[in-house]
């Protein structure tokens, strides 16, 4: 999957929160509250760019380990597309 | 926040989720009306707006809502039976900035589908209307309501999701309030049944990981546990009935000692925050011993206050679903009476609103 193209597809989106001062992804029936991995993932999603090069670039921003950072948002994503927030296509 | 637009349906199943009394025509709101009460909620902190009914394609101005809930900043989602939605519309709908759809079916037979929903040839309709859901693109979620009569054909519904190329279904055996309570014992599946379903929708979600998310309601009834109802009264939803009445859930009415205030007369931070009738079954603080002492308190929040006024009498009761209720009793007589010999021989169809 790391090589697929991820993104938000029709239907969902972030939107910041103001009451709450969090930013929420909104999606059919769901409501999802974004901590701040999250939503640093979330903005990277740009359908234009790999789940490999996303990791890599997160890694390079905040100084983590590239191997650990993969993890973390292989995890985040794949959770995300079970529930259909998250769509992948081929690069 | 679910927007109860109007009561008119062209359809008239008899589990609908209306209250017997139907508010009629002319006390429904005007179109800026509510557009005040969606930039109100917005303020208030609502993220999701439920355009529902009746059929809210019944409403001439359903663009318009859109429009003005898309501008008050709520992802907005349109809960239809389809009757009434043209390619026009739709069309028009999709510019507006209309999220998601959600579609309902009565069964997959048209047979049957137009036996449950009481309209013929309302089947047919609804499947083209879905083929023009699909060819703009609009995210779709098919919300099925299964019951005795439907609930055999479970597999079939979830082939029928996966054709219209539905991202989510529900599968929402019928909650008995409203009209359904009227016709319980036509609708209450067998235990059987519950037990089969339960089991293809484990099956079903596996394999269509990643393609089609299912969630399943079960039936109150063969429960241990009650729902955590609105997850929790006055906690995260309210519902808006057509002549503006804020509640606290779409069946709040059926208590009788609650007065409720209406949107167009009071602020609604000021209903959501001080109204008696949201403060009535806040937290925990009016639970009974049972429910105060219990581990699943902050779980269930002592399950639906509606329900235990139908059942128990008592609003203020544990919800007689709950194994731990002393009213547990009742509703396994009702299921054993309901499933025995007297069931009732065809459905009570909901009537329409009067035409004034
Ligand atoms: S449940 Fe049936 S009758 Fe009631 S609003 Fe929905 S489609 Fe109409
Ligand atoms: S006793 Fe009350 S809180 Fe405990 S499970 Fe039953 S309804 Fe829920």
């Amino acid at each position: 999957m790391s090589n697929a193209i991820p993104y938000l597809p029709r239907g969902v989106r972030t939107h910041y929160d103001r009451i709450r001062g969090r930013n929420v992804l909104l999606g059919p029936e769901r409501a999802l509250m974004l901590d701040e991995i999250g939503h640093a993932i979330i903005a990277e999603l740009d359908g234009k760019r790999t789940e490999t090069q996303i990791a890599a670039d997160l890694a390079t921003r905040y100084g983590a380990p590239v191997e650990a950072v993969s993890v973390d948002v292989a995890e985040f994503l794949t959770d995300l597309a079970d529930k259909r927030l998250v769509e992948r296509r081929d690069p | 926040m679910l927007a109860e637009l109007t009561h008119r349906c062209p359809l008239s199943c008899p589990y609908c989720s209306n209250p017997q009394e139907l508010t009629t025509i002319s006390a429904e709101l005007e179109t800026d009306q509510w557009a005040d009460i969606f930039r109100q909620a917005a303020e208030l902190g609502v993220l999701q707006l439920h355009l529902s009914g009746g059929e809210p394609a019944s409403r001439r101005d359903l663009v318009d809502l859109v429009i003005a809930a898309r501008e008050a900043g709520l992802y907005t989602n349109l809960i239809t039976s389809g009757i009434g939605l043209t390619p026009k519309r739709l069309e028009a709908l999709n510019d507006a900035g209309l999220d998601h759809i959600q579609l309902s079916v009565q069964g997959v037979a048209p047979q049957l589908a137009d036996w449950v929903g009481g309209y013929k040839g309302g089947f047919e309709r609804k499947m083209h209307v879905a083929e023009h859901i699909a060819r703009l693109g609009f995210p779709l979620t098919l919300n099925a309501v299964m019951h005795r009569h439907n609930l055999d054909d479970l597999p079939a519904t979830i082939e029928l999701a996966l054709k219209l190329g539905a991202r989510r279904m529900e599968v929402a055996c019928v909650q008995f309030q409203g009209w359904a309570l009227e016709n319980r014992s036509m609708l209450q599946p067998t235990r059987e049944q519950v037990d089969a379903a339960k089991a293809l929708v484990a099956h079903a979600r596996k394999e269509h990981r990643g393609t089609l998310v299912i969630d399943f309601v079960p039936p109150d009834y063969y429960a241990d546990f009650p729902k955590a109802c609105m997850g929790g009264w006055g906690s995260t939803g309210l519902n808006i009935a057509p002549d503006g009445k804020v509640l606290p859930c779409h069946a709040a009415e059926t208590i009788p000692h609650l007065t409720f205030q209406h949107a167009q007369d009071v602020p609604l931070a000021e209903i959501w925050y001080d109204d008696p009738a949201f403060q009535a079954y806040r937290g925990t603080d009016w639970m009974p011993d049972l429910c105060q002492s219990c581990d699943r308190r902050d779980v269930d929040f002592g399950g639906c206050r509606c329900q235990a006024m139908a059942i128990a009498a008592d609003a203020g009761a544990t919800d007689p679903v709950c194994r731990k209720s002393p009213h547990r009793g009742l509703v396994d007589a009702l299921l054993e009476a309901e499933l025995g010999a007297q069931a009732q021989q065809d459905f009570i169809y909901r009537k329409p609103p009067a035409s004034v």
